[in-house]
């Protein structure tokens, strides 16, 4: 039973909705890690990104491609909307802003007025066919050995992890860069860095706005490897789990999210399957019902953080030297 | 003491609040800024000369960083005009007013703790096109001028003294290096005007010398204007060229600092209790700095 459970575990870590939350702490490292903006939205720009592609597709009838653009386009403008109020005031202003915006959002969708084009509380389905169209590995058999995925996960897995990596690659290459010098220099101090000439205010909305994108294709891929997108998906909890798994990573390292989401899920992935195995072999108290492990699952990777921060509070990867260094 | 120009720049100007001066870098006219009911600053006009070296002095809550935060962009006044080097600054935002030339350091000194000195420095360089976005993405097209920067950064770290921790994190130094390294990090921007805000405040004494042949250095061998506000009279009338006093917003006097020790109206606003002290004592504390 111990291996049945790893495997299930391994399947949920490397999973779809695994890389979807990859992106999703990529972007937020990009806010919070690198530039120090305090972004507790990022399920608005996941919501962005996936509404994209389902209302392009499915509401009205376009391609792929253009709901992806749509969705990127639309987080954007979320960012710029986001962010010339509040990228001039403290910080915490876009915190309150940003949480906030991710919930209209996500009442907005879900509003009877809005459900001839987003289908309101019942989300839309079928508009993952151009991209399952595009699967090139043959069907009749499964993949990735042991964790035996469908011709179609197997697809979305492989799109998904090398957006990852993609991302990753771009991120890392921004941050060593002048421009990356910049924005470091931006979560440092600001008034330091303007004055020395920055221009803080653009590059604050540069990052908001990269950061964004890369979380509405988060969005869009979580979208597509579901078949469908349902509002109450995007609960301010999504943002909090990509908090998760960027913390625990390590904040402010280029790889941190990718091993952050592993992990996150990993965990997620394995409590799940040991309570429902036990639970479905009698050997949990009775009190202990099939309804109590989702609850239960989230009490463990609360703990589990809690342990993290304690006895690693820089994360996996992140610089140990880095955190002991008074930054006020 | 300190190596005075041959032939007195400011010869002829009389040591009286708002004389125009023969060069002024910056010229500043009824700039006011209050919060709420209190003035924080009311200066009707103030020349500061250019190539000279000027110590802004007042007691606390005077104006001074107020002043410092109008004129550098990261304050705005309720009204007034300035002009550097002839050029009207008022309402121009902090980092461009970097950008042309006038480049401040803070109190309170704010070295980026998580970057190393190196990156410090490199930061404060001007032009790189690699702080654009698209461009950060093509290496070759700002590693020529990163080698350049990173070239400049290290022969002042090395005047400096701070070229043995180059590649250690910024929090890591002392308060004095923190303070040297702000100087060096402003230098990068090469501002024709260099504003530094209690250069010395917090600084062991025995890098306050080094610190001061720092600040003559930028008049003396780079022909740098400099303002800089400080409390320690000995310091001020060590390097000063011109000194101008502010008291609750107001300047209300300026001239030599020859002048401005014996000025009635610095002694009642500022000077009293310096001025109080044993003589003898001050001179001991003066010599034990110079040794």
């Amino acid at each position: 039973m111990a291996a049945d459970i790893v495997f299930d575990a391994l399947r949920t870590a490397l999973g779809p909705t695994a890389a979807a939350y990859a992106l999703l702490a990529i972007g937020l490292n990009i806010h919070f890690g690198f530039t120090g903006l305090l972004n507790f939205g990022q399920a608005g720009f996941m919501l962005v990104g996936a509404y994209g592609v389902a209302i392009t597709v499915s509401t009205f009838g376009g391609p792929l491609w253009l709901g992806v653009l749509v969705g990127m386009l639309a987080a954007v403008v979320l960012a710029l909307i986001l962010g010339v109020p509040t990228l001039r005031l403290r910080a915490d202003y876009l915190a309150i802003t940003t949480i906030a915006a991710a919930e209209i959002l996500r009442l907005l969708v879900r509003s009877t007025a809005a459900e001839p084009i987003t289908g309101g509380v019942f989300g839309l389905r079928q508009f993952g066919g151009d991209f399952f169209a595009l699967n090139p590995l043959p069907d009749g058999r499964t993949y990735f050995g042991a964790l035996a995925a469908s011709p179609n996960r197997a697809w979305v897995m492989l799109v998904g992890w090398s957006l990852v990596a993609l991302m990753t690659l771009l991120v890392w290459a921004l941050i060593r860069s002048p421009w990356g010098r910049v924005i470091r220099s931006i979560r440092e101090d600001e008034d330091a860095a303007r004055s020395l000439g920055k221009n803080v205010f653009s590059y604050k909305m540069q990052s908001l706005v990269l950061g964004g994108v890369i979380g509405s294709l988060g969005g869009a891929l979580f979208a597509l490897s579901l078949q469908t997108v349902q509002p109450d998906t995007f609960l301010p909890q999504v943002t909090f789990f990509a908090f998760a798994i960027l913390i625990l990573g390590g904040t402010a390292s280029t790889g941190g999210p990718i091993v952050g989401a592993i992990i996150f899920w990993f965990l997620i992935g394995s409590l799940q399957s040991g309570l429902r195995r036990f639970s479905d072999a009698d050997m949990l108290p009775e009190f202990f019902g099939a309804q109590a492990v989702g609850a239960v699952t989230l009490t463990f990777v609360g703990v589990l953080l809690m342990a993290l921060m304690i006895f690693r509070p820089q994360g996996i990867l992140g610089d140990k030297k880095e955190l002991q260094l008074d930054v006020s | 003491m300190s190596p005075e120009p041959s032939t007195d720049p400011l010869a002829g100007v009389a040591a009286e609040p708002g004389v125009p001066k023969p060069d002024p870098m910056l010229t500043i006219s009824d700039v006011r800024r209050s919060f709420g009911g209190i003035t924080a600053v009311d200066v009707d006009h103030l020349e500061i000369p250019r190539g000279l070296i000027t110590g802004l002095i007042g007691p606390n809550g005077a104006g001074k960083t107020t002043l410092f935060n109008l004129l550098t962009g990261f304050d705005t006044p309720d009204r007034g005009k300035w002009t550097f080097a002839g050029e009207d600054l008022a309402g121009v935002p902090a980092h461009l007013v970097a950008r042309k030339g006038m480049v401040r350091t803070f109190q309170l000194t704010k070295a980026l703790s998580r970057m190393t000195v190196m990156e410090n420095m490199q930061l404060a360089a001007t032009g790189q096109s690699g702080e654009r976005f698209l461009t950060a993405l093509v290496a070759p097209l700002w590693r020529g001028k990163e080698q350049e920067i990173t070239e400049r950064a290290d022969e002042l770290l090395v005047r400096f003294k701070l070229d043995h921790m180059r590649d250690e994190f910024a929090g890591t130094l002392s308060g004095g290096q923190r303070k040297l390294l702000e100087m060096a990090r402003a230098l990068m921007v090469e501002p024709a005007l260099v504003m530094l805000d209690e250069p010395m405040a917090g600084v062991n004494p025995a890098l306050t010398q080094s610190l001061l042949d720092h600040v003559k250095g930028l008049r003396d061998n780079e022909g740098r204007t400099v303002v800089f506000v400080e409390h320690d009279m000995d310091v001020v009338f060590d390097i000063s060229d011109w000194v101008v006093c502010l008291a609750q917003g107001e300047v209300i006097a300026e001239g030599r600092p020859s002048e401005i020790g014996s000025n009635r109206a610095v002694i009642d606003a500022y000077l009293g209790a310096t001025h109080s002290e044993d003589p003898a004592h001050r001179k001991k504390r003066h010599e034990r700095r110079a040794s």
